[in-house]
């Protein structure tokens, strides 16, 4: 039985992100986001495979370019000497957990569900964890209390940000747990966590990182990003 | 029956044999296949000739190590290839982590059903068709977005197009295939 997830999410993926996803072309915070998000959504895992397909069909098109002459045995010999990893990819399913409040590409990140991020804060109960990823952007998760405003922020180049538990509320509507903001440069929001549980999101921007640990927090702006 | 309408369901054959009875002939026809097409793929994306040598291989030994997990009633061969060649450059010209989706919870364990299979199987025999029927300057749009590793940004920057007739041009070609498909 295929066993459906939530179809309560109402703000999806664009076809450009889905496409760079599939082409492998989004820079490593971004992926993030968009893993965490497919791993949620039934419908953008659809549409991801319908591009991945795309890519397959790009594949199989392509020209070819003549492998060298020894390739096979070469290949053969690589499959003998590879430790047989059968095991190793199940791993994944044992690991799958309904309950966990971050699905399973953001628990690699985090090192574990929720409870286990190292918050830093940032002022006003707002707290914030940096996640490791190369450098051509940044990803971060972001606890807001709820009822509490994020301070006006515009961006620099395109800002992702989802809803992993709460809600909140800008001029574009509700975002609950799923749900993914795109943003990009031109827009200016506000956005305030709704009241009921305190929201926590992920977000992804490709603005450079404004919160370093080595900068004293009080020469930070309150929030940056 | 053209070739093409044959070949996905029996590149699906032959993952099977290499999976279930580690078959080498089976492995040895689908290498003659995808391996140069992988190796053509990574060095339009920037790998020099070793290095593409390189990585098809380790491509193919992942093919032949994970057949079990491959997924007929989800995807074509062709599909799944590219997608272990895709994960192989981000690794090796990237260097950069691939986050990947959660496994839906059944897993790629079950028995996979015959008919879904081959309606899949067909559905990408159709888009490969459709895709080569594109006109060409929408389907070499398509082709770069995977193949060169170009964002919509850097292909407008080469062909001299702006950002948004790239972006529609694409969807366009997008919607033709989905529509094709139909
Ligand atoms: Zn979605």
């Amino acid at each position: 039985m295929k066993k459906t997830m939530t179809t309560t999410i109402k703000h999806h993926l664009t076809d450009d992100l889905l496409m760079a996803y599939a082409a492998g072309n989004l820079p490593e915070a971004f992926s993030l986001v968009v893993a965490t998000h497919v791993s949620l959504c039934d419908e953008c895992r659809a549409r991801l495979m319908e591009y991945e397909a795309v890519g397959g069909a790009v594949l199989d098109d392509a020209p070819e370019c003549a492998m060298a002459e020894d390739s096979f045995a070469a290949t053969m010999r690589l499959i003998d000497g590879m430790p047989a990893d059968e095991r190793i990819e199940t791993s994944a399913m044992v690991r799958h957990d309904g309950n966990a409040v971050f699905p399973q590409p953001l628990r690699d990140y985090v090192g574990g569900d929720a409870e286990a991020v190292r918050w830093k804060s940032l002022g006003g109960r707002i707290r914030q964890a940096v996640l490791p990823t190369s450098k051509e952007a940044s990803v971060r998760l972001l606890y807001i209390p709820a009822g509490m405003a994020m301070p006006d922020h515009g961006h620099k180049g395109m800002e992702l940000t989802m809803v992993l538990q709460g809600a909140f509320e800008d001029d574009e509507g509700l975002y609950a747990r799923g749900d993914v903001e795109v943003a990009n440069e031109e827009m200016e929001h506000t956005p305030v966590a709704a009241p009921g549980p305190d929201c926590i999101c992920l977000v992804a921007t490709d603005a450079p990182l404004k919160f370093s640990g080595l900068l004293p927090r009080i020469a930070q702006p309150f929030i940056g990003i | 029956m053209n070739e093409r309408q044959t070949s996905d369901v029996r590149w699906v054959q032959l993952v099977e044999r290499v999976r279930s009875g580690r078959d080498q002939r089976a492995f040895a026809e689908l290498f003659g296949h995808f391996a140069p097409r992988v190796k053509a793929f990574l060095m339009k994306s920037g790998a020099d000739a070793s290095l593409a040598e390189e990585c098809a291989q380790e491509v193919m030994a992942t093919v032949w190590h994970k057949a079990h997990l491959f997924d007929p009633e989800r995807a074509s061969v062709a599909t799944w290839v590219f997608t272990i060649a895709r994960n192989r450059r981000i690794d090796a010209l990237r260097k950069q982590r691939r986050p990947e989706p959660e496994d839906l919870p059944w897993g790629p364990e079950h028995e996979p059903d015959q008919s879904e299979t081959i309606a899949l199987q067909q559905e990408s025999e159709q888009l490969g068709r459709a895709l080569a029927a594109l006109p060409d300057n929408q389907r070499m749009l398509i082709e770069r977005a995977y193949f060169g590793e170009l964002s919509h940004s850097e292909i407008a920057a080469e062909t001299g197009l702006p950002l948004g007739t790239i972006k529609s041009r694409i969807r366009l070609a997008l919607e033709r295939l989905r529509h094709e498909m139909k």
